[in-house]
């Protein structure tokens, strides 16, 4: 491929034009919970220069679990907001290290996943992990698993290890009585 | 911000196919290969094995906790196979690796192969759920330390794959162990189920622990670990699992299975000729 033409039409990104794909890709729902967006999630990483090339936007996002048929979607969805938005030619980027964890989704994030009715992951996902030694700064919580996200009582029951989607299990709350979906710590 | 939309079709062309960049892999490939392929295969099918369950599980979370499982086992399949392609560089994908491959190519474990049914009663064809969770239990405890021990590796693509994967993993042993005891530490009928599942897998776990000169090719490169020196953790880990479900451990048994040689069981060409059959039929087909 020549690349003197390829390059003839391409325009370097400017400063603002990373701000602009930023903002929008924030408003990309995430497919299978569309109450929270892909930067809620922390699934997208990065929006950047390619170092090597500087006339090539390159946008970095991280899987969640391995076999989410959601990652597929997502990349579909964020090429096509990239093209509607004049950014045909910017690079998508699977980066897998470091892994993508649950306490990068933000606290606006949990905020949402709750006014959505599902329990957004307590605590931080190393403290779930029993091979890891946890150094804690702050006073061990009361309990480090999920509370109602209707009514906020901490009284609740597994009903299943696993939801309606990886991310998920299933519990119900002992006061209100209602179930809810528990966004589990990964 | 810009216009770009006049080069929307050069753009189009230009398009790089959105693929996770693979580190190049810089030593042996030989012996790369096989060890991936060992990896990735037997996470293949346990998934397809689990998937099999889709609409027949006892209860209605079972059933979407084994989709569940096989997802998560599929997605580490997925995610090892471009690694081994790209060492290999014969441009093959995914698809040509899970679908076009023979018996022998195949690299699994000989256990993540066996029927739903299990294999204590010769010609058994109902699916037996404690045979399907004392293999989830006992696979995903080795899985779940080779794992931990490959976020170590010195090849940073097998490491980053690991971090996920140990991740599901350890779910994956809290869901069975949690049915293991509620089995052997149940009914009269529940624990005699759950004691003839882990009296015919166990042997067959004897494969997980045989090191051979891959293995050790792979352990001195960095790569990969030696099988073996899992084995005193593992067993310690089932055997407290085991105690905890009222069941006992089997004795010792010298079975040899060899699926990670390419020698499978008489059920894998069963398995591969359901699992292969759409792509063979219909080459190429995406939807």
């Amino acid at each position: 491929m020549n690349t003197d033409l390829v390059n003839a039409d391409r325009v370097a990104p400017a400063p603002n034009d990373l701000e602009t794909v930023r903002a929008m890709l924030s408003h990309i729902p995430d497919p299978e919970i569309p109450a929270v967006s892909l930067v809620d999630l922390g699934i997208l990483r990065e929006v950047r220069v390619d170092e090597r090339d500087p006339l090539q936007l390159v946008v970095v996002l991280t899987p969640t679990y391995s076999g989410c048929p959601a990652t597929d979607m997502i990349r579909q969805q964020v090429r096509q907001a990239l093209q509607a938005s004049g950014f045909p030619n910017a690079r998508i980027e699977l980066q897998l290290a470091p892994a993508w964890t649950t306490d990068w989704i933000t606290p606006e994030g949990r905020e949402k996943l709750r006014a959505y009715g599902i329990a957004p992951p307590s605590g931080s996902s190393a403290l779930h992990d029993t091979s890891s030694q946890v150094i804690r700064l702050s006073p061990k919580p009361a309990s480090d698993g999920p509370v109602c996200p209707r009514c906020a009582s901490p009284r609740v029951e597994q009903l299943s290890a696993y939801g309606s989607t990886p991310c998920k299990s299933l519990y119900r709350c002992m006061s209100c009585r209602e179930p809810f979906d528990y966004f589990k710590p990964y | 911000m810009h216009d770009h939309s006049h080069d929307t079709t050069a753009a189009t062309a230009l398009a790089a196919p959105e693929a996770r960049e693979i580190a190049p892999y810089t030593g042996d490939a030989s012996i790369a290969m096989p060890y991936l392929l060992r990896i990735a295969d037997s996470a293949l099918i346990l998934s397809h094995r689990l998937s099999e369950w889709a609409g027949h599980g006892p209860v209605l979370e079972e059933d979407i906790a084994l989709a569940n499982i096989a997802l998560d086992l599929l997605g580490q399949a997925r995610l090892l196979y471009p690694v081994v392609s790209a060492i290999e560089g014969q441009g093959r994908n995914e698809d040509d690796l899970a679908y076009w491959r023979t018996e022998e190519a195949f690299l699994n474990f000989t256990v993540c192969e066996l029927p739903n049914s299990g294999v204590a009663s010769a010609g058994a064809t109902t699916p037996d759920y404690a045979f399907t969770i004392v293999r989830n239990a006992l696979y995903s405890q080795f899985a779940l330390l080779r794992w931990e021990a490959l976020t170590q590796s010195s090849y940073s693509e097998l490491a980053a794959i690991a971090a996920k994967a140990v991740k599901e993993t350890r779910y994956h042993l809290r869901h069975a162990q949690d049915w293991l005891v509620r089995f052997g530490d149940g009914t009269e009928q529940s624990h005699a189920y759950a004691q003839a599942a882990l009296d015919s897998v166990v042997p067959y776990c004897n494969e997980f622990f045989h090191t051979d000169a891959i293995d050790l090719a792979a352990a001195q490169a960095g790569l990969g670990v030696r099988a073996d020196s899992l084995h005193a953790s593992w067993l310690e880990h089932m055997q407290a699992m085991v105690t905890q479900a009222t069941l006992q451990w089997p004795a010792a048994s010298k079975l040899r299975t060899t699926g990670t040689l390419g020698a499978h069981s008489e059920h894998m060409g069963f398995l591969l000729a359901e699992m292969q059959s759409l792509a063979r039929q219909h080459p190429g087909a995406t939807w």
